[in-house]
């Protein structure tokens, strides 16, 4: 795979198709992979890797990198063209300018969960059929890649692209029965004090940092609410636990309607907090109050949170608690 | 003297003076009358309304000074409005002094000098002003070329025309960056002015102002064959602490809160151009 | 040279816990360690290092410094400060113990910042060795010994049980207050666990990285490198390097207005913000590439710069392990430094 990518992104080079391509450059061990911009054949070949720990959703770049102008040619897995698709929707970024080359994705290993299993000291990791093997100074280990398949992965709501110039590898389906809420069911069938504890035991860890925020191709606002002195409400670090628990609640709102569920926010976060788990509270409420939506499905499609239809549900309708 | 470094003195403004139409000078004194402080030519403080912020601002006046410290502040952000808002009788918080101050006390000493400001940037220089006029006797000829937008825009207009243009061995030259109606002054920008005012070599200089003027400035100063170390100009930065630990003020290697804010040009040459 | 059986290892910590804060690695709910205090039940992690570092304890992330009672004109300072609580924190790791040594050169070289220095003052650290260094770890680069750690009492897991060796007054006071539960150590035990850990800390695919072209007197060379482009482009200006960072110790100061009263605090900071040198005309580090670069400029030219040739960095492997697009300062390293 990671051949066949390097070798399309060498001839779209080639021949102008592109500028630059927006993929994954190579680290220390195998696993620690960063977002990077390849800009001739040389830097390809001595940088770019691709393998079951690229998991860095690309699309987000390409809001500051159609500003750059030129044309750049990405990788997108599955789950990122639906980000593709809603940055598209929210015109932030310029179809005319992106070559989209979409490839086949069977889930991402978490490094965490290869460690939580006491792999530690790695120097290396070959993928042999469905399990990995890894070289360590303690020596080597193989495990089963479905074990250390990344938390979003478990759930993966679909393995097709939703947008594409051309694909490597094989098309996948849409998932229905992902069973991407079975969490956000188990919340809801607790009581508000379980559930509060449960929030309050997550987002406690917080410290602020934003990575959930920055990596998010949903939040792309060019100044961010909670970076504006002058809002009143700009922190660094929240003063009590109200603001620690609004900072995300808030921001879950801001997404609502809009995250297409690409779980960057919980892939990012260093707390290990699962983010990902507040928007999908939202999508699966968007779905049952306005019908099955998917953001970034239809970059034309009218977002139900962005129109308003007679019939919709009234507050309050739903139940819970009347304001 | 203050041991808690973050901990602030209250002041209360006894006076405020509009200098131009963004620019206020306000009296600051202990709420027992008296300085809060003292400190030296050149130094900071940092002075906050509790619930706005808390901002470095140049100690105008001079050490000399025994009975007030002053700060003329231009309203540009959340903080400095407040400042120009408030009446006389409002508590302030203030802490310092803080930074380097201008060498009056070792290597300005029997010197020539050479005091070049624009706008705003006369308030940190001010102090050395008023403390070379204080100690007269220790130090050179004083020249001082100070240019604003505009007549109105110069600040300390009264105080330069009435006392600094009456004080023996000072030189002062006024400019204003274009014509005006009841302006028989020069007109053009500092850095001009300067180069045709043809200085004397042996002048030691201090200057202070918007960062395109001292670019400008410097580089005719250069040309009329000034060597950086004859030249000191005093810099602002971002500032949270003001005493070096929270970490933001620096310039390559140095904050500007405590190795600062005076430097000499030689000096930051030595540091990256990120300021 | 004390020992503790493993069997007293919770009599230990009932011991300390007695007559003060005992603050010690725990797993979370997502099993990773962080500090907590320690009660009966408690068991220490067996992880290698906690997400946070144990800055925490001498530089929270956020502290109260003051309030304000205004009223009308007036305004009246108050220093809210009690008595400071005293504590241990036990576990912590050679790197961590050797950040407090660099914080120490901000906040205790005049002047002084009591908030901190109280604390240090309260705090007994017992450090413990390690055993099982991770990939991410290079300690060693910087000349910390992660088989000899620092600390009031340094600490080594053994077969007999744990070594304790008292550093410091404070750290032989810790023992001597303990000193029941202790028996005579043995000090060829601990030659083996130490000689085990250097075995292998030799091994680490990080060992042999460099620091050849960074550290004093390197700003002219390093400041307008292209590369400083290249290895920031993908960067997201979050503050997870900073925040999870031993070393880092920037800090903003905010108000906050309570309601009835005005509440000064201070919070970490980071030099990833965009608004971390914002002033009402300007910013001197305008885009990405001049905060990134301020962040490794610091930990590899200005700190070592300003403190005698040592780095800012204690090599512990947290921003390695964090950083959600894997950049790091290893990878700054290896580009900018003479000889990876």
């Amino acid at each position: 795979m990671q051949e066949m990518m390097k070798k399309r992104a060498t001839e779209l080079l080639a021949d102008g198709t592109c500028d630059r391509v927006l993929g994954w450059a190579v680290g220390d061990f195998v696993y620690d992979q960063t977002p990077a911009l390849f800009r001739t054949e040389e830097e390809l070949q001595k940088g770019f890797v691709y393998n079951g720990f690229s998991a860095a959703n690309l699309s987000k770049y390409l809001v500051k990198e159609c500003r750059a102008g030129g044309k750049i040619a990405v990788f997108l897995k599955p789950c990122d063209t639906y980000s593709f698709n809603q940055l598209m929707a929210e015109h932030r970024i310029k179809r005319e300018m992106i070559y989209v080359i979409g490839i086949a994705c069977d889930g991402k290993a978490d490094v965490e969960k290869l460690k939580e299993q006491g792999i530690d000291g790695i120097t290396d990791i070959k993928e042999s059929g469905d399990s990995y093997v890894v070289s360590t100074i303690y020596g080597d280990k193989t495990v089963k890649k479905a074990e250390v398949l990344a938390e979003r992965c478990v759930a993966c709501k679909s393995r097709k692209h939703m947008v594409y110039d051309e694909l490597i590898g094989e098309e996948g389906e849409v998932i229905a029965d992902s069973g991407r809420f079975d969490m956000v069911e188990k919340l809801e069938a607790m009581t508000p004090d379980e559930r509060y504890l449960f929030w309050r035991g997550e987002l406690s860890r917080c410290i602020r940092c934003n990575a959930c925020r920055n990596v998010c191709p949903a939040c792309t606002c060019e100044q961010c609410i909670f970076d504006n002195p002058r809002s009143g409400v700009s922190q660094k670090a929240a003063a009590n636990s109200f603001e620690e628990n609004m900072f995300h609640i808030i921001r879950a709102f801001h997404v609502a309607g809009r995250c297409t569920d690409c779980g960057e926010c919980s892939r990012v976060c260093p707390e290990n907090i699962p983010l990902h788990l507040l928007n999908r509270k939202f999508i699966k409420d968007v779905n049952t109050f306005y019908g099955d939506y998917q953001a970034g499905e239809d970059p034309a499609a009218k977002p139900p949170l962005g129109r308003y239809e007679k019939n919709d549900i009234e507050p309050g309708e739903a139940g819970g608690v009347k304001a | 003297m203050n041991t808690e470094t973050l901990i602030p003195y209250v002041g209360i403004v006894t006076e405020i003076t509009q200098q131009t139409p963004d620019v206020k000078t306000f009296r600051v004194e202990a709420p027992g009358g008296g300085k809060l402080f003292e400190h030296k030519p050149g130094q900071c403080a940092m002075l906050s309304v509790p619930g706005i912020s808390e901002a470095m601002i140049s100690i105008t006046s001079s050490p000399t000074n025994t009975e007030y410290m002053e700060f003329s502040v231009k309203k540009c952000g959340c903080l400095t409005e407040w400042l120009h808002a408030m009446e006389v009788g409002q508590m302030i918080t203030v802490r310092g002094p803080y930074g380097r101050h201008f060498p009056v006390y070792d290597e300005l000493l029997g010197k020539d000098l050479m005091i070049i400001a624009g706008g705003i940037g006369l308030a940190p220089v001010r102090s050395v002003i008023n403390y070379v006029r204080d100690n007269r006797d220790k130090f050179g000829t004083v020249d001082i070329v100070y240019g604003s937008r505009s007549k109105d825009d110069l600040v300390y207009y009264k105080e330069i025309v009435d006392e600094w243009m009456n004080t023996e061995g000072f030189n002062v030259h006024l400019t204003i960056d274009n014509p005006q109606e009841g302006w028989d002054g020069h007109v053009g920008f500092v850095p001009n002015f300067v180069k045709e005012l043809n200085p004397d070599l042996n002048k030691t200089v201090l200057m202070c102002g918007p960062p395109i003027m001292i670019k400008f400035t410097l580089a005719g100063l250069m040309d009329l064959g000034f060597k950086k170390e004859q030249v000191y100009t005093t810099m602002e930065l971002r500032m949270k602490c003001g005493i070096g630990k929270c970490g933001r003020c620096n310039i390559g290697n140095k904050y500007v809160c405590k190795d600062g804010p005076v430097f000499r040009f030689d000096e930051l040459d030595e540091l990256p151009n990120e300021y | 040279m004390k020992k503790l059986s493993s069997a007293k290892l919770n009599e230990f910590f009932a011991a300390i816990a007695a007559s003060r804060a005992l603050y010690l690695p725990v797993d979370n709910s997502r099993g990773k360690a962080e500090y907590k205090k320690w009660e009966a039940g408690v068991e220490m992690s067996r992880a290698l290092n906690t997400v946070r570092s144990a800055k925490d304890f001498f530089f929270p992330q956020t502290e109260n410094l003051m309030e304000f009672k205004m009223e009308g004109k007036k305004v009246e300072v108050v220093d809210t400060r009690s008595e400071a609580e005293d504590f241990v924190i036990f576990g912590v790791r050679a790197c961590d113990a050797a950040s407090f040594k660099i914080l120490d050169s901000v906040y205790l070289t005049d002047p002084v910042d009591s908030y901190y220095k109280t604390r240090r003052e309260h705090g007994v650290v017992v450090t413990l060795a390690c055993g099982k260094p991770a990939e991410t770890c290079f300690c060693g680069v910087f000349g910390i010994d992660a088989a000899n750690p620092e600390g009031d009492v340094t600490a080594w897991e053994t077969e007999g049980g744990l070594m304790l060796r008292a550093n410091t007054e404070k750290g032989e006071a810790l023992l001597e207050a303990t000193a029941a539960l202790l028996e005579e150590g043995d000090e060829a035990a601990v030659q083996a666990a130490q000689a085990k850990t250097r075995e292998i800390l030799k091994k680490l695919p990080l060992s042999d990285l460099s620091t050849e072209g960074l550290g004093v007197g390197k700003t002219a060379e390093l400041f307008d490198r292209p590369e400083w482009k290249t290895l920031s482009e993908a960067c997201l200006g979050c503050g997870t390097c900073t925040f999870v960072c031993p070393t880092c110790q920037c800090y903003d100061v905010r108000d906050f207005d309570t309601g009835n009263g005005i509440k000064r605090f201070r919070c970490w900071d980071s030099c990833m913000y965009s608004d971390f040198t914002l002033m009402a005309h300007g910013n001197s580090r305008n885009s990405q590439v001049e905060r990134f670069r301020q962040r490794f400029m610091h930990k590899l030219v200005y700190y070592p710069d300003r403190s005698g040739g040592t780095f800012g960095c204690v090599g512990c492997g947290r921003c390695l392990s964090r950083c959600p697009i894997s950049m790091n300062i290893v990878k700054v390293m290896k580009t900018m430094g003479g000889k990876n």
